[in-house]
């Protein structure tokens, strides 16, 4: 039934569109689409933040009220705040400890990779040397390995340096990706015209100045989704964090394990925890959410 | 900017005591600066590809072949006996069935619902941007919070999922008993965390289409549907290729969501969602701290990737260029051609 009217407003696309034909059509497709596209995409999006409403129902309820009843309420309500302060205050772990290693690994690395990546992208889409084709394919073909392969032998390096339980056992792996120093050669290899680069050189200005006054400007909006990707990543990276660090100095995701092992009874307060952890992610994600949005889809035209 | 430029060069060799040989020492420092600069600038990956990708690679072959405890450290050399013990071990086999199991569970669906989701999206729709972050939004949630917050939607006794269920009339499903159930519900909090962020990768894919084949498509009458059968997932098939292979990589070694299913962490009272990646860390980390045999579960998780991975991508081409036509097979050499030129600088 529904596909009747679905031929009808395409050919009457069609027929719009070939008599517009002069018009460049750059944004996809002209015609506004139908009803039935924002019902099923709507869906997806309740589908998406339904679990993270829920979360903050069972967060505001108490223990027996979950016990009892699947939903025990509609709205979350103020006890959720109290919550939130239980866990911060939890014997389980030192929330503000585990907040700080957090913001500390995912912004470090961020940035790291956003150096690191930028300079590797540079040199490789904008500078000669010998070899430099080989290598660009073999920092490619590194992205297949299994990172969870190297597990076993980080750790006893992490051990032998006697890292384990620190920061920087989670920090150094991370430093550089392959998917950055990738992400950042397409991107300039477009972005940077290789004029600028020698007027630059022309002037003057030495190789690193070139890379740091030139480079680094143009490379800002793929370095933008680059740092957001880090930092969500590690935001929620648990894999590693939870065999490298022990329980007294945690990440949040190790944390949010250990306050649900113990108190497992209580899954308010997890779930109040749940949502902390989350909470910052959210927020950097609809203030840069756009950003985020953008830069994947810039990088997958090219992929 | 010319008059400016040379400053900090004048700068470096400022404290040089004798200015007459300041052109020819900062023409060499230039040379050197050219030559060096580039290897530089790519060295920090290398450096840490090798300490932490490549090292810890060769060195896991290395410590499988070893007795090896967590605590004890390294003891004698036993050749493959890590590998046998780890073969000849039931949970290691029922690993390796629930990771596949999952793996299936969560590609297929993912990859099908994200395609039309893209395509959805793939219009000129009012408040796009919203859209398309909507879309995003699950992947910003942990995975530890997903598998969570889904240990609870799924649960036994006061799940809303089972609640929902018996709405229906149905009877509870017992998600954290019956192993199918479980993978079912791992399988979901994959396919939560990760579909919009695939769709989001077949949009931009999908908007690369020139849009004349639609054109051309509608005039000769095709509907929406045999458009995005006979055009688009054509034309997009290099992604698919992509995003299965990354889901493979992926779901291969699935970890945080099963870890979390339940407050134990050790994959069921059963092992009935144990994944081979899970059952890694337990041997390692978990009841027998035997890194010796961790190691061995590591390779021969790599070699099993290493297989899948080939045949997904041979497959997934066969499959792709299936019912081509003249046209279509050249647009593949074509599509080599052009990815051989943006690889080459």
């Amino acid at each position: 039934m529904s596909s009747v009217p679905a031929i009808r407003q395409s050919a009457g696309a069609g027929a719009a569109r070939a008599a517009r034909r002069a018009r460049p059509n750059v944004g996809g497709y002209e015609r506004r689409p139908g009803i039935v596209t924002y019902v099923l995409l709507g869906v997806a999006l309740l589908v998406g933040i339904a679990p993270i409403y829920y979360t903050l129902l069972l967060g505001s309820s108490d223990p027996v009220a979950i016990a009892q009843s699947p939903l025990p309420q509609i709205f979350p309500d103020a006890s959720l705040f109290q919550k939130f302060g239980e866990v911060m205050n939890s014997n389980a772990f030192d929330f503000w400890q585990a907040f700080r290693n957090s913001l500390i690994v995912s912004t470090v690395t961020a940035a790291s990779t956003v150096l690191f990546s930028t300079l590797a992208g540079f040199s490789f889409s904008k500078l000669n040397f010998r070899g430099r084709r080989p290598l660009l394919v073999f920092v490619i073909a590194t992205m297949a390995v299994p990172t969870q392969l190297g597990v076993i032998p980080l750790y006893i390096i992490m051990a032998k340096m006697q890292w384990v339980g620190t920061l920087q056992a989670v920090i150094v792996p991370a430093l550089v990706t392959a998917f950055g120093v990738f992400w950042m050669t397409q991107y300039l290899e477009e972005a940077l015209p290789y004029e600028l680069v020698e007027a630059a050189r022309v002037d003057g200005a030495s190789m690193f100045r070139t890379f740091w006054s030139i480079a680094m400007p143009a490379a800002r909006p793929a370095a933008a989704m680059l740092a957001l990707f880090t930092f969500v990543t590690q935001w929620t990276n648990f894999f590693w964090p939870s065999i490298v660090l022990n329980q007294t100095n945690p990440t949040l995701p190790v944390a949010l394990r250990l306050l649900q092992a113990n108190y497992f009874v209580d899954y308010s307060l997890v779930m109040a925890g749940v949502f902390i952890v989350t909470l910052p992610l959210i927020i950097l994600f609809v203030f840069a959410g756009r950003q985020l949005v953008a830069g994947i889809m810039a990088g997958a035209v090219k992929g | 900017m010319s008059v400016k430029s040379p400053a900090p060069e004048r700068v470096i060799t400022a404290g040089a005591p004798r200015p007459p040989r300041r052109v020819g020492f900062s023409q060499r420092l230039s040379r050197w600066d050219v030559k060096v600069s580039p290897y530089l600038y790519i060295s920090p990956f290398f450096i840490a590809f090798a300490i932490t990708g490549l090292f810890p690679l060769i060195y896991t072959g290395y410590v499988s072949v070893y007795e090896w405890k967590l605590l004890g450290g390294q003891g004698e050399f036993i050749g493959f006996e890590n590998f046998a013990a780890i073969l000849a071990h039931d949970v290691f086999w029922k690993s390796l069935r629930n990771t596949f199991s999952i793996f299936l569970l969560s590609t297929v669906p993912q990859v099908a619902v994200a395609i039309v989701l893209a395509a959805l999206l793939d219009q000129n729709l009012r408040a796009r941007t919203f859209w398309r972050m909507g879309v995003l939004l699950p992947y910003v949630v942990a995975p530890v919070a997903v598998g969570i917050i889904f240990g609870r939607l799924f649960a036994d006794q006061s799940g809303l999922i089972n609640a929902a269920l018996g709405v229906f009339g149905l009877d509870p499903v017992r998600w954290h008993v019956e192993p199918l159930p479980s993978h079912i519900a791992i399988a979901t909090m994959v396919n939560f965390r990760w579909t919009g962020y695939n769709a989001l990768i077949f949009l931009a894919a999908m908007q690369a289409v020139p849009r004349d084949l639609y054109e051309a498509a509608i005039i000769d009458g095709a509907g929406r549907i045999r458009q995005f059968f006979s055009i688009t997932v054509p034309q997009i098939r290099a992604t698919i290729i992509f995003v299965v292979l990354t889901s493979t990589i992926g779901g291969l070694q699935i970890y945080d969501e099963p870890r979390v299913f339940d407050e134990l962490g050790r994959g069921g009272s059963s092992q009935q969602w144990m994944t081979t990646t899970l059952y890694l860390y337990d041997v390692g980390w978990g009841t027998q701290r035997n890194l010796g045999r961790a190691a061995a579960v590591a390779w021969i998780l790599f070699l099993i990737v290493i297989v899948i991975g080939s045949i997904n991508f041979a497959l997934s081409n066969r499959i792709a260029s299936s019912g081509g036509h003249g046209p279509q097979r050249r647009s593949r050499r074509q599509r080599r051609a052009a990815a051989r030129s943006t690889r080459r600088p």
